[in-house]
């Protein structure tokens, strides 16, 4: 019975102990250390936070300087592209400008060559026809100098007809 | 301890061992420091007697009884005879000038003073109390005198057990809102039993089993249930008196169950504490008493054996009882400030 | 019939049947914290990540059988 029944002086010596080393433990040390505790606490989620923000901050830079880039990369194709083409217009260009040109040259040279045929042509024909006279004069009064000659002439003439009648 | 009992056994009364004596002697609390026996003398550490008698404070040393817990040793002091029987001051009647007992052996004519004396619980207490103050000052310092809080030092040994409290006890049994408020009490708690589980363990502080007494467990469960009461919302009462969500003749069934209940809380917390605590002393003790019941040196082995594994049992009590008188205290606090979410 | 059983457990020490009665007290403790202790442990076994949660409620469960007991340990001790 002694054994479970609280006695008077204990219970007010735990009392007034415990009050005492609940306000003096509470004042010096639980608020410093659950102080420090979560101060680290916060401490530590704020830098990780920061860094997360860093991290992610990099990342839109990183992008960022992906876009530019490309950008870049594209515009230069695109340079290179209209140089292309310029380059292999002006090349066509030139082409057909020489072409025809040349198709002019070779045109105006075959006209020329075809006047000059032709007015050859028409010397050589005047020629052939003055020569063919001079002859025809020359042989006509060769033919026509005697008599007999000029009935044979008739004569055969008029066998020609004959036989093309016949 | 068991060296004591044996010369206790030699050089006083030639009577037979009584392990039931010895061990509520170890387990009870006591007028100072019986440290050993020196050539038949009793080597003691005095303590203060402290008395509220009809004539005033009264106070004188512990060695003034000369060692004597019959009761035949009478102390005369302001006007008061005092004895000291099993470890009880008494005072004796005006016209008295020893003890007379009835058959049960209870004096007759004498009657028990206020005592607040300084016992050897109390001065053990107030040793571990300096030692508490040392520990988690000088580790509260360290943080101070470190500019990132790094924990350095005695702070690096504290601090686990500091944020552990504080997140296996504090947080999840009261609530992320309202534990802040609770943290100083459940942390000074903690360490306060744990300590003087561990006190009560050590042998040479002649077993000063300050948790294991029913005084200082009453204490510390009268503290859980005042701040439960005072903390208790709308809600707590509610639960107690009109509890919420079943017919009305159940109801008025569970109100005087819950309030009963309501008590019943640090009545347990208190015989946890006290029962754990005492039960552990006595079978040490009882283990120990083994060899001088059958006055043979060949059951020492045995008994020691034993005494050292429920040893190292108790060492692990001392830290879950400390744990368990927590957070059941936290629990209490955080049914108490649950919000209504019916 | 219940007077004789009253004189008879007068004359036994009422120590020792205070001790019977904590005995059985803690049969029944006994029996309260294996159950708990064995069904924390397969818990433990099936959710090993909840280890701690399981470890700290049975610890307090266990606590509350076992104030059982220990009311009845005090009971023997109120003689």
């Amino acid at each position: 019975m002694d054994l479970v029944t609280p006695g008077f002086g204990l219970i007010f010596w735990t009392a007034l102990t415990f009050i005492f080393l609940l306000l003096i433990l509470k004042k010096f040390a639980w608020k410093p250390i659950l102080g420090a505790v979560s101060d680290r606490e916060e401490g530590i989620k704020n830098a990780l936070a920061s860094a997360e923000n860093a991290r992610k901050e990099m990342e839109n830079l990183q992008a960022d300087n992906e876009r530019i880039l490309k950008e870049a990369r594209a515009e230069r194709e695109t340079l290179l592209k209209e140089a292309r083409e310029i380059k292999t217009k002006m090349i066509e260009d030139a082409k057909g400008e020489a072409q025809a040109q040349a198709n002019k040259i070779v045109q105006q040279a075959q006209a020329a060559i075809e006047g000059e045929k032709k007015a050859a042509m028409a010397e050589l024909k005047n020629h052939v026809a003055s020569l063919s006279i001079e002859i025809a004069e020359k042989v006509v009064r060769g033919e026509l100098s005697n008599k007999d000659k000029q009935l044979e002439l008739v004569e055969t003439m008029l066998g020609e007809k004959s036989l093309t009648e016949a | 301890m068991v060296g004591f009992a044996s010369e206790n056994e030699e050089n006083k009364e030639d009577k037979d061992f009584d392990p039931k004596e010895m061990i509520m002697h170890h387990v009870k609390d006591a007028h100072g420091f019986h440290l050993w026996d020196w050539k038949g003398h009793a080597v003691s550490l005095p303590l203060p007697i402290i008395l509220w008698t009809d004539n005033g404070l009264t106070t004188f040393m512990s060695s003034e009884f000369h060692h004597d817990d019959t009761g035949h040793h009478v102390v005369e002091k302001n006007g008061g005879k005092f004895v000291k029987l099993h470890e009880k001051i008494y005072q004796l009647n005006e016209d008295a000038h020893s003890v007379s007992f009835d058959a049960e052996h209870h004096p007759v004519n004498a009657s028990t003073p206020i005592d607040i004396s300084i016992t050897r619980n109390v001065f053990m207490m107030w040793v571990s109390v300096i030692i508490l103050l040392l520990i988690f000052i000088t580790a509260a310092r360290r943080y101070k005198k470190s500019e990132d809080n790094v924990p350095t030092g005695i702070a690096g040994f504290i601090e686990p057990l500091v944020v552990f409290v504080r997140d296996e006890i504090g947080k999840p049994m009261i609530g992320e809102h309202k534990y802040k408020k609770y943290m100083p009490y459940l942390l000074t708690i903690f360490f306060f039993i744990w300590i003087n589980n561990i006190f009560g363990l050590i042998p040479i502080l002649n077993g000063a089993n300050l948790s294991g007494n029913i005084a200082f467990t009453f204490t510390l469960a009268m503290f859980t249930f005042i701040i439960t009461t005072f903390s208790g919302n709308k809600n707590y009462w509610k639960h107690i008196f009109w509890m919420p969500g079943v017919p009305v003749p159940m109801k008025i069934f569970l109100a005087p169950i819950e309030v009963i209940g309501m008590f019943v809380k640090p009545i347990s917390l208190m015989i946890r504490l006290f029962a754990n605590i005492t039960a552990g002393h006595i079978i040490v003790l009882a283990l120990m008493s083994l060899i001088f019941v059958f006055k043979s040196i060949g059951v020492a082995p045995v008994s020691v054996a034993f005494s050292l594994f429920i040893g190292v049992i108790e060492i692990i009590v001392t830290a879950i009882q400390a744990y368990i008188f927590t957070v059941l205290s936290a629990l209490y606090f955080g049914m108490a400030t649950e919000e209504a979410h019916h | 019939m219940s007077l004789a059983l009253l004189q008879e457990a007068a004359a036994l020490d009422l120590g020792s049947i205070a001790a019977i009665g904590a005995g059985l007290a803690a049969i029944g403790a006994g029996v309260g914290i294996g159950k708990i202790g064995g069904s924390a442990m397969e818990a433990m076994a099936r959710q090993p990540e909840m280890h701690g949660k399981i470890q700290s409620s049975a610890l307090i469960l266990a606590a509350f059988v076992e104030a059982v007991a220990l009311f009845a340990v005090v009971v023997s001790f109120l003689k």
